[in-house]
């Protein structure tokens, strides 16, 4: 059973870490967002400090073909500052909540990266050439003299090494009255939706200084809220949003310009047996993802990930549980608020796997059609160069077994919210406070 | 941080029932006679809610989904205290203790948010107050001395009662007309008004959210819904406490402030949003000039970020 997860039996292993080894984590290097683009040739990473990192897929080694290629940064930018609201007296953090990239049109990439209140498009271009042999300036950049001038030329490009420049194109802001915790990109590649606790606006990528207002719920009573929304994959006209009472809203914007009334409404009936004071809090969703295909999406709730059927309402169709052990010690979570935590997951390229992180650096990966599960660990400890990922497994009370964990063992300081899977390839990009995994399943 | 409390009674008093209670705890004892160990562990989480609730005041704005979350958790449990008669008592004990100690400007008040889960409460006559944490009357095992002394200090009660000439419109954050003389009754809350003073407003009904001006929301919810002060029983309060306290802003202390953080206008300019706030209908009569010098500084130091 060692290292098999899936239909395919993925075999992961260890490829890359990055990021620094110390014991003391600075809070702005903790990663708060990571998503491949669209070819999986780009892996962003956002964190805490506003910043930007951007790895991309060196080629293959054609000395060795069983190694896949490494991933390397690219670029680095500046994303957000930390700003200060006057009005009321408080900070906007800079943290980077959610990047998204632009599917690519020319040779330039570009991606949505936004923090709690402004949203901005960056533009990553590349730079090899550089014109030399101006007529009007020196090679350092010095004016010259014009009276010294007495011949013309034409200037000629010349090679030079690659710079990747960041600049910012779009900046989208003063439309979010509450915190911004998602973007999608419509299929249409010309608008895309953002959404914050009570708000989802539609931008167009061009405009903005004016958004669409699509605003849910009587402000009267304000016991929900929007926790994520996504753009379906297909449909440009459809969108979801999630909420903070575990329900889904599947929108059509043809049918109502705001979403107050939704098309579908996605909701699991509570089981009476399990209830309990923290009963919604558990089934607030955190995160919502359309698979690939656009027939399913996943919601991640504190305890389980669920995947439903777009034209099935009343109940998920598949249900999985990622850390069933917590369900006891929900008042502890509770207290030290890590209840709270947004964890994030992730459909494999085929939407055969799907992903999602949990406590002690563990995340679990689960196989739909064998429905086997896995749950593995990023630690330095398993970092060794194509070292097979060992299976983690916690013991749920009774006898603990070697190598087994105990529930009351776990660092719940060690938590894996962010993770993305390659739109292509069997690679897994994790997120682990301060540091980025890279794992690859063993080829042949 | 902030200075010990002294409402330890009530909790030591439960721990030994027997002992006896002082004047102001005798009802309270009979209530903490019944209760249960799940009782303990239903007041103890509801305990918890309120100073996550109250403390999750920082340089950045609250988190709005986390507030939600916590905010139905103790209407949840409130809820059920109602239903199973713990509530009533909690009251009672409560309001013998604050009669006790204090003048009539003292209430217990439930948010709306709080109250607002049965159509009965609208209709009440007795609106639904809420243990605070660390004030009397308020068992608080788990809490430690600071929290309940954070809590204490930070935060005042106040009730409404009904019958008072003060009318609160079970509006929600903001949206409805503001209230009247509540704050002016409370004679400790000077300080806080001075600081509440600055945002001061009405909405008007209808009005969406997003439209409300900073002035508007917090001050008028906060009159409408009560904040989590603690009334400091002694008469003066300690002028250090005071300095040390003074640029406290006691709006974080209201539900509304929790939830919802300040609002700002979106999409509008500086002097957009200082024009809206001036232009403000009428605020609650007692704070109006005050609001405006504020507003008038506001407006002046707003130049001098934009540089105008």
């Amino acid at each position: 059973m060692a290292g098999v997860a899936g239909g395919n039996d993925f075999q992961w292993c260890f490829s890359q870490v990055k990021g620094a080894i110390d014991e003391d984590v600075a809070e702005a290097d903790i990663i708060s967002t990571v998503e491949f683009n669209h070819s999986g040739e780009l892996l962003a990473t956002g964190d805490k400090g506003g910043r930007v990192v951007i790895f991309q897929h060196e080629q293959e080694c054609k000395n060795r073909p069983n190694l896949r290629g490494e991933y390397n940064v690219y670029s680095t930018f500046q994303s957000h500052e930390p700003e200060f609201d006057y009005l009321k007296s408080l900070e906007i953090e800079e943290k980077i909540n959610k990047i998204r990239w632009l599917p690519q049109q020319n040779s330039a990439h570009f991606l949505l990266s936004t923090n709690d209140k402004t949203i901005k498009l960056w533009k990553i271009g590349e730079r090899d050439k550089r014109a030399e042999g101006y007529n009007l300036k020196d090679e350092d950049g010095r004016l010259r003299d014009p009276f010294r001038i007495t011949s013309l030329r034409v200037p000629v490009l010349m090679p030079m090494d690659l710079m990747v420049e960041a600049s910012p194109r779009r900046v989208f802001a003063n439309a979010h009255t509450y915190h911004i915790n998602s973007i999608s990109v419509n299929s249409d590649h010309q608008t895309y939706l953002s959404a914050d606790d009570l708000r989802i606006n539609l931008w167009h990528l061009e405009i903005t200084d004016r958004s669409f207002n699509i605003k849910p719920a009587n402000m009267e009573e304000l016991t929900e809220v929007i926790t994520a929304a996504e753009c379906h994959p297909n449909q440009c006209n459809v969108f979801v949003y999630s909420s903070s009472k575990g329900t889904i809203r599947l929108c059509d914007m043809r049918t109502a310009a705001l979403c107050d009334s939704h098309t579908k409404f996605f909701e699991e009936p509570e089981d009476p047996s399990s209830r309990s004071f923290f009963s919604e809090i558990i089934s607030s969703i955190s995160d919502v993802k359309f698979s690939h295909s656009g027939r399913y999406m996943m919601t991640r709730d504190y305890l389980s990930v669920k995947v439903w059927d777009l034209n099935m309402e009343n109940r998920p169709v598949e249900t999985y549980q990622v850390h069933e052990y917590l369900r006891s010690k929900l008042c502890s979570l509770y207290e030290n608020d890590c209840i709270f935590d947004k964890f994030e997951c992730c459909w494999n390229g085929s939407d055969s796997a799907i992903m999602t992180g949990s406590y002690n650096n563990f995340f679990r990966m689960f196989d739909r059609n064998t429905r086997k599960d896995i749950t593995l660990e990023a630690s330095r400890e398993s970092s060794k160069p194509r070292a097979t990922l060992k299976p983690r497994k916690v013991s749920t009370g009774g006898k603990r077994k070697k190598d087994e964990i105990s529930v009351d063992s776990l660092d719940f300081n060690k938590k894996i919210l962010h993770t993305a899977w390659h739109p292509k390839e069997n690679v897994i990009a994790v997120a682990a406070t301060n540091n980025l995994y890279i794992f690859q399943d063993k080829i042949n | 941080m902030f200075p010990k409390g002294t409402k330890r009674k009530f909790s030591d008093s439960r721990e030994e029932p027997v002992a006896g209670g002082e004047d102001v705890n005798q009802s309270s004892l009979a209530a903490v006679r019944m209760l249960s160990s799940y009782s303990l562990q239903r007041q103890s989480l509801l305990d918890m809610s309120l100073i996550k609730l109250q403390l999750c005041h920082m340089l950045v704005e609250p988190n709005l989904c986390r507030s939600v979350l916590i905010a139905n958790t103790v209407r949840q449990i409130q809820e059920e205290m109602t239903q199973d008669g713990t509530w009533q008592i909690m009251t009672q004990a409560l309001s013998a203790a604050n009669a006790a100690a204090q003048c009539s400007a003292d209430r217990l008040v439930a948010t709306e948010v709080l109250c607002r889960q049965t159509e009965a409460a609208q209709g009440e006559q007795v609106p639904k107050p809420f243990p605070v944490v660390g004030s009397e009357g308020c068992p608080a095992k788990e809490v430690l001395e600071e929290e309940a002394a954070a809590a204490e200090v930070g935060m005042t009660m106040s009730t409404v009662s009904p019958q008072a000439p003060t009318s609160y419109l079970p509006g929600t954050f903001g949206m409805d007309p503001c209230w009247e003389e509540e704050e002016t009754g409370e004679d400790d809350d000077d300080e806080e008004e001075e600081e509440d003073s600055e945002e001061c407003g009405s909405g008007s009904e209808g009005e969406e959210r997003e439209r409300d001006s900073l002035v508007e929301d917090t001050r008028t919810a906060e009159q409408v819904f009560g904040t989590f002060e603690i009334k400091n029983p002694a008469p003066s309060p300690d002028p250090a406490l005071e300095e040390l306290f003074s640029d406290v802003d006691a709006s974080y202390y209201d539900l509304d402030t929790v939830l919802t953080g300040m609002q700002s206008v979106p999409k509008m300019g500086p002097y957009d949003l200082l024009e809206s706030l001036s232009s403000h209908g009428p605020s609650p009569l007692s704070s109006s000039t005050s609001c405006r010098s504020d507003l008038n500084e506001l407006d002046h130091i707003m130049e001098i970020i934009v540089g105008s």
